[in-house]
């Protein structure tokens, strides 16, 4: 299958190759033509991870006749495909990648989110003006407050005006996220964190301006524009985060936006966006094809694979006149349907609304940063008003040096600026972005650092079988010889059943026979060197063969008149299910097993995996509802499933996982998805998630401490240029540190 | 100490120059695919691989 001579998929081995056996709908109404009259093509690649990847597909398609332009952007797994209008079919490139071996799907980039990020850029641009700005006020306050007493007032002048020349603009410029976010808040009628710092900076900006002007001692621009990269550095970070999570979700999205071949009057299937099908249209689904809309079968009788609708992993035999679901998959035959719904109806759309309606409840949630600026808010307001009142009362009450009101509002102003939450705004956005660059460079992706939070908190864990406790796919268990294997093989190359293609999986690459007769909900059968031979169900085999009992699914194979052969497959555990079910065990935590599997299977399951508590043919409304139940008892449950029918109980849980398998639909729904074969990197999502949970509220209460300590310096009215600088600067630099100790301390878990 | 007059507007100058360096980065899209970047410098345009060489 490897086109040029190299193994399939990441020459380095980083990402596994995909499966073979994927679907490969059309790409062709994703094609567009582009300003210089070329068609271009974007496609999702996944896999991609080193130079040998990018060499091989952009060398690969290159390749292709008639391609001119082959980019992949290894960051993001975008490949921006051009070539001359019209001189290659779009098919072919799709294919060209999967001979690669890579999965690729088109799609729309109108729906996808820009791959240019305005927002982060304009960001950016801000931090590095707020950078600029503050080094060279610096260069500039360094010699005011070291030549203090051999500095006469006109150099003072001098430098303070060149500050102010710089730091003015660049304040205002840099500070803009800040003021708009607190007009925003304060036209609302409420106060977030950026009314302090829009307040502080302001004023700041004022007095310092002020002050030189009137030929003053102290002027603050170093502090204002430090002030303002260090929080434009949380800003970035916690932008930077939020903008992986959206740009990961939009993917999911424009991966949905599948092509369907549509049967026109004239006969000719063409492709068209599953968003366009309309209600009777005609749609042909070759084998491996997903249903895209609910609709009637009209033509031709095959198999479904249900699974990803109901979690029941064995395939159900469909003919003309019943009924499709929207997401099954048909498996054995071509089929032609007639669409009776449209995408927005189908059931796949209608457990889309279900997903969205628990991720509302979920945003409602408060994060613990906003709790934290509620509280903090106030108090420095009302702390910076005492001040000002204070210094203007005091003197006529004790014998201190009166300051009259500019010396009192200069020190409230100093209240305002030392208390101005720079290390506050990092606290949380640093452990955050480190915690999810661990988890990432180990496989598992976190959706957003609200997710993190919340994963630190679970007590329970509800899982899934098929597919997350299981790999999801059935193994061959039974010993076969060599020989028999490969031939049962080549029958089996011939079909997509999932039985058919676990058998090849366990036989390796091969020949596959010619001339294969696929007999839905039977079997195979074919000539092998001149002797028949058949593959499939035992009725279709060999009806009077007596076999072992076995509580997994079953195939028969039998060469000529040969002695009928069983071969028993089992939905194999992941390889650390149980190892990783004992660690979380040891974490305190509950763990239930619920899948909409026969009670059986389930049961085997959890036993071989050291799970107490299951429970078998759930639907996803159980799910659901066992999830609002666990809620009611006050715990706080994680769940953990792959399915479409565990989407909609994957958004209603406190925190949700899914594995990398897993369907679209449950990874736009999860709050993380794991990588790989291997359970191992959830238990160490749950170890780094507490350890970041502990690292935020270190630094917040870090944070409220130098608070403490400051802000009696700056009510005395001690508090220079030169002391606002280092305790800003310091207080912001162990914040960050403490969050990197995620990085270097942390232990890795593995088994 | 006049030669402050001198020496402020040159280190000011020279630090506008990197920030506008940055921001022209920024703007042409040099940093739209970091991990791609660090890769593709491995990549011998020459050596003997299956693929042409680059055109558009």
């Amino acid at each position: 299958m490897a086109a040029i001579g190299l193994a399939p998929g990441c020459p380095s081995g980083l990402a596994p190759p995909p499966d073979a056996e994927a679907s490969r709908p059309d790409p062709s109404a994703f094609v567009r033509r582009d300003a210089r009259g070329r068609d271009t093509l974007d496609l999702l690649v996944k896999g991609a991870r080193c130079a040998g990847c990018i060499r091989k597909i952009e060398g690969g398609l290159l390749a292709l006749p008639g391609v001119e332009d082959a980019r992949l952007n290894l960051t993001t797994g975008r490949l921006a495909v051009a070539w001359p209008a019209g001189a290659l079919a779009p098919t072919r490139i799709v294919s060209a990648l999967n001979d690669l071996g890579y999965e690729a799907v088109a799609f729309d980039p109108t729906t996808a989110e820009k791959s240019t990020d305005a927002e982060g850029r304009a960001l950016l641009i801000r931090l590095a003006v707020a950078g600029f700005a503050s080094m060279n006020i610096m260069m500039l306050s360094v010699p005011v407050w070291s030549g203090v007493g051999e500095m006469g007032a006109g150099t003072r002048a001098l430098m303070y005006w060149i500050s102010a020349l710089i730091g003015v603009p660049a304040a205002l410029y840099a500070g803009q996220p800040f003021f708009r976010s607190a007009w925003a808040a304060l036209s609302k009628g409420r106060a977030n964190m950026d009314v302090p710092i829009s307040l502080a900076v302001l004023l700041t900006l004022a007095m310092s301006v002020f002050e030189t002007a009137a030929g003053g001692r102290h002027a603050y621009f170093d502090g204002v524009v430090m002030l303002l990269f260090l929080l434009l550095i949380g800003r970035y970070l916690d932008h930077r985060l939020r903008q992986e999570a959206r740009t990961a979700a939009r993917d999911l999205l424009a991966l949905q936006a599948v092509t369907a071949a549509r049967l026109d009057a004239d006969g000719i299937a063409r492709a068209i966006p599953v968003r366009d099908i309309a209600v009777g249209d005609r749609i042909a689904l070759a084998p491996g094809d997903r249903v895209p809309v609910n609709g009637i079968v009209e033509d031709g009788a095959s198999e479904l694979d249900r699974a990803i609708l109901t979690g029941e992993s064995t395939p159900a035999p469909i003919s003309v006149g019943e009924t499709l679901h929207a997401g099954a998959v048909n498996l054995t035959r071509p089929l032609i349907m007639r669409a009776s719904a449209r995408v927005e109806d189908s059931t796949v759309a209608e457990l889309a609304r279900l997903i969205e309606l628990g991720e509302q409840t979920r945003a409602a949630r408060m994060r613990l940063v906003d709790k934290a600026a509620a509280l903090y808010v106030p108090i420095v307001h009302t702390l910076a008003a005492l001040t000002f009142i204070g210094w203007l009362i005091a003197p006529l009450l004790f014998d201190i040096e009166a300051l009259g009101v500019r010396g009192a509002l200069t020190n409230a102003i100093a209240v305002l600026i030392i208390t101005c939450p720079c290390a506050l705004g990092l606290a949380v956005p640093a452990v955050q972005i480190v915690a999810t660059g661990r988890l990432f460079k180990r496989g598992v992706f976190v959706k957003s650092g609200d997710a993190l939070e919340r994963l630190a908190q679970i007590d329970t864990i509800v899982m899934d079988k098929t597919g997350t406790l299981t790999l999801g796919r059935p193994r061959l268990v039974s010993a076969v010889g060599a020989e028999t294997l490969r031939t049962a093989a080549s029958l089996a190359r011939a079909s997509r059943h999932p039985l058919a293609r676990a058998l090849v999986a366990a036989a390796g690459p091969g020949r596959a026979a010619a001339n294969v007769r696929e007999t839905p909900g039977q079997g195979l059968e074919a000539l092998i060197d001149g002797v028949p031979a058949r593959l499939g169900a035992r009725a279709f085999v060999a009806p009077n063969a007596i076999g072992e009992a076995h509580a997994g699914a079953e195939l028969w194979f039998r060469l000529g008149d040969g002695a009928p052969l069983q071969l028993r497959f089992e939905d194999a555990l992941r390889s650390d299910a149980a190892a990783v079910i004992a660690a979380l065990k040891a974490r305190g935590l509950t763990i239930e097993l619920l899948s909409g599997d026969r009670p059986e299977a389930v049961e085997a399951a959890a036993r071989s995996a050291g799970v107490a508590a299951w429970r078998g043919g759930a639907s996803p409304q159980d799910k659901i509802a066992r999830l609002a139940a666990l809620k009611a008892e006050g715990r706080k449950p994680l769940m953990i499933g792959d399915g479409l029918n565990d989407a909609a109980a994957l958004a209603a849980a406190f925190a949700s996982a899914s594995p990398g398998s897993a369907i679209d639909a449950s990874q736009a729904a999860a709050d993380l998805v794991f990588q790989g074969e291997a359970l191992a990197p959830l238990v160490e999502a749950i170890d780094v998630a507490r350890a970041a949970h502990r690292r935020v509220i270190e630094n917040l209460g870090f944070s409220a401490l130098y608070n403490v300590l400051a802000i009696p310096i700056a009510v005395i009215g001690w508090v220079t240029p030169l002391i606002a600088a280092i305790a800003m600067s310091s207080s912001s630099l162990i914040v960050t540190l403490n969050a990197l100790r995620l990085q270097v301390g942390a232990r890795r878990w593995t088994l | 100490m006049d030669i402050v007059i001198w020496l402020i507007p040159a280190a000011v100058f020279m630090g506008a120059l990197g920030l506008c360096a940055f921001i022209w980065a920024l703007r042409t899209g040099q940093y739209e695919d970091i991990e791609g970047a660090a890769h593709r410098i491995l990549i011998d345009e020459d050596d003997e691989s299956p693929q042409p060489p680059r055109r558009g």
